[in-house]
């Protein structure tokens, strides 16, 4: 059972232990096994879009009632490959008033910054790319960093529409930035620490930790994450900046071939970040009973990336004023009240004797704590939900009393030129 | 290896101890991100430099023209960005900011009491405040 459990971790420590004996204990050596993890990192992220690419095609046409691509190889597993053929060999044209560099370095940036994000995961336990203290704050750096690679794509092919896409990420991507930052500090608040490791061991219970996922202490942070994270990476339905029925493909229109290949797999590796980010820090990682915990973090990930897929399939795209509404009117201020609640929560019940010593509170069990926080999070959550339907119901009333008038006016008009 | 403020301050006594070894635990948990940026750039970067080599580059005046649905461009598209967006900008500033102050404060939560807790809330209910004027201006109306 230890060698299943241990299998990545083996391979790679073995690997490094090969080199290090071609090449010596030193400089050269280390950056060869450096190197070597990253192509690892980057086929892992690159293996995950491409099996992502095909399962979300499948899915969603099964929830549309469609059959999905089923011509290349069995049940169309090859579509991935025949896709990647077809882009290779599509000519691929620059418009002549493009902003040249500015246009063909966007695909490359949004890539690269979408396969860094993967630097810090821990996908078993001593498998990480670098154990960085500041890994969840890192996370939220590197996933800004593709919004400045969309405005360049928009704002580089001097076409309308990508202009239009672009305008749109200034306020889209950049206001559901905030949400996602407010829902982790609660996490890092708990963990003590920013250490996505540290994270995962006070989910799973190694150090001390509650052994409880975050998502049912803090199920508020939870949704709120997930559902800024999509917005974050600009998926349906929140894919407005490139709606293809509004503004034909947004920020995209311009590239093909390879470079529209790069955006989509920049798109999807940051989609997979943030489910890689939400089984992280909500779920627990590569924490569970029995199976292998790398086979753990791929399920969990696959999990949270269903339900992105089924919010996909099912719901229609919102309009640009009701995304930003419910992120500045909705998500910031229930964020910033949670994080207080939380805060308090967390200072008054203690179940740390130690921290109970130092700074006093009430102290009570672990399973307690759990339970305080979890029920006062979610009765925040139902508490918000109920204010904002009642207000949105106001205000579709009044909406539509106003749209009645004007069709009352429409029809004497009608009637008077009559 | 951790270099927790404790650490820092423990080994601070050690003379230039106090700057170096943080910078030395940056330069071997960074160095990773180095390596896979300069990685990941060579590999993605010869995925555009193949597509020219390997697909048929016949280029011509109509293909190169700007994609609008076949209608011919009116007008300069590098227009000026609408103050709409400059607000949204502006406010989304302030909370990034302020959201970044409170990542030292969660770390270090577990050595805080209830006091230090309520000085952050105080802190929250500001920006809290901030977004509510900002609302209440019309300047998060999307028009």
């Amino acid at each position: 059972m230890d060698i299943i459990n241990n299998l990545v971790k083996d391979i790679g420590d073995g690997i490094a232990a090969a080199i290090i004996g071609l090449l010596g204990q030193g400089l050269a050596a280390d950056i060869v096994i450096m190197a070597i993890a990253a192509i690892a990192v980057f086929a892992v992220a690159s293996g995950g879009f491409a099996a992502l690419t095909y399962a979300e095609r499948k899915i969603v046409a099964r929830i549309q009632d469609r059959v999905g691509p089923n011509q290349a190889g069995p049940f169309g597993v090859l579509q991935p490959i025949a896709d990647a053929v077809k882009l290779f060999t599509k000519e691929d044209t620059t418009p002549a008033s493009a902003d040249f560099w500015v246009y063909q370095l966007a695909p490359i940036i949004v890539a690269v910054f979408a396969t860094l994000t993967f630097t810090v995961v821990p996908f078993a336990p001593g498998v990480v790319g670098t154990n960085l203290n500041i890994g969840a704050f890192y996370i939220i750096a590197i996933g800004s960093a593709s919004t400045i690679a969309i405005l360049m794509a928009g704002w580089g092919s001097n076409n309308k529409y990508s202009l239009l896409g672009a305008f749109r990420t200034v306020a889209q991507l950049v206001g559901y930035e905030v949400p996602m930052l407010l829902n982790i500090i609660p996490v890092i608040m708990l963990t003590g620490s920013m250490s996505l490791v540290d994270i995962i061991e006070r989910q799973t219970g190694v150090n001390g930790g509650w052994g409880v996922p975050f998502i049912v202490i803090m199920p508020l942070s939870a949704l709120a994450f997930l559902i800024s994270g999509i917005a974050e990476t600009g998926r349906s339905p929140f894919d407005l900046l490139e709606a293809e029925s509004e503004i034909v493909a947004g920020f995209h229109v311009e590239y093909s071939g390879m470079k529209f290949g790069l955006i989509m797999m920049g798109e999807y590796m940051n989609a997979l970040g943030v489910a890689v980010m939400f089984s992280v820090l909500f779920l627990g990682g590569y924490g569970g009973p029995i199976l292998p915990p790398y086979l753990w973090l791929v399920l969990k990930t696959f999990g949270v990336f269903l339900v992105l897929m089924w919010l996909r399939g099912t719901l229609p795209r919102v309009r640009i004023d009701q995304l930003l509404n419910m992120n500045w009117k909705f998500f910031v201020p229930l964020s910033v009240i949670n994080l207080i609640m939380i805060m308090i929560l967390g200072k008054v019940f203690v179940s740390d004797p130690a921290l109970f010593k130092a700074n006093g509170g009430i102290l009570i069990q672990p399973f307690a704590q759990v339970i305080i926080f979890g029920a006062s999070s979610l009765a925040l959550l139902i508490l918000a939900l109920a204010v904002v339907t009642r207000r949105v119901r106001k205000d579709r009333l009044a909406e539509a009393e106003v749209l009645q008038q004007r069709r009352e006016a429409n029809q004497q008009i009608a009637a008077a030129m009559h | 290896m951790s270099y927790a403020p404790d650490d820092i301050r423990r080994k601070a006594k050690d003379g230039l101890a106090f700057i170096i070894l943080p910078l030395k635990a940056m330069r071997t948990d960074y160095a990773f991100i180095g390596v896979t940026l300069i990685v990941a750039c060579a590999l993605i970067g010869v995925v555009p430099i193949l597509n020219y080599l390997i697909a048929p580059q016949t280029p011509n005046k109509a293909k190169r023209e700007t994609y609008e649905c076949g209608m011919e461009t009116v007008g300069d598209t590098w227009v000026q960005f609408r103050a709409q967006y400059y607000l949204f900008a502006l406010i989304f500033v302030l909370f990034d900011v302020g959201g970044v102050l409170l990542f030292p404060f969660a770390v270090a939560y577990n050595s805080v009491n209830l006091w230090g807790v309520i000085v952050v809330s105080l802190f929250a209910l500001t920006l809290l405040a901030a977004l509510g004027y900002a609302i209440k201006k019309g300047a998060l109306n999307w028009e």
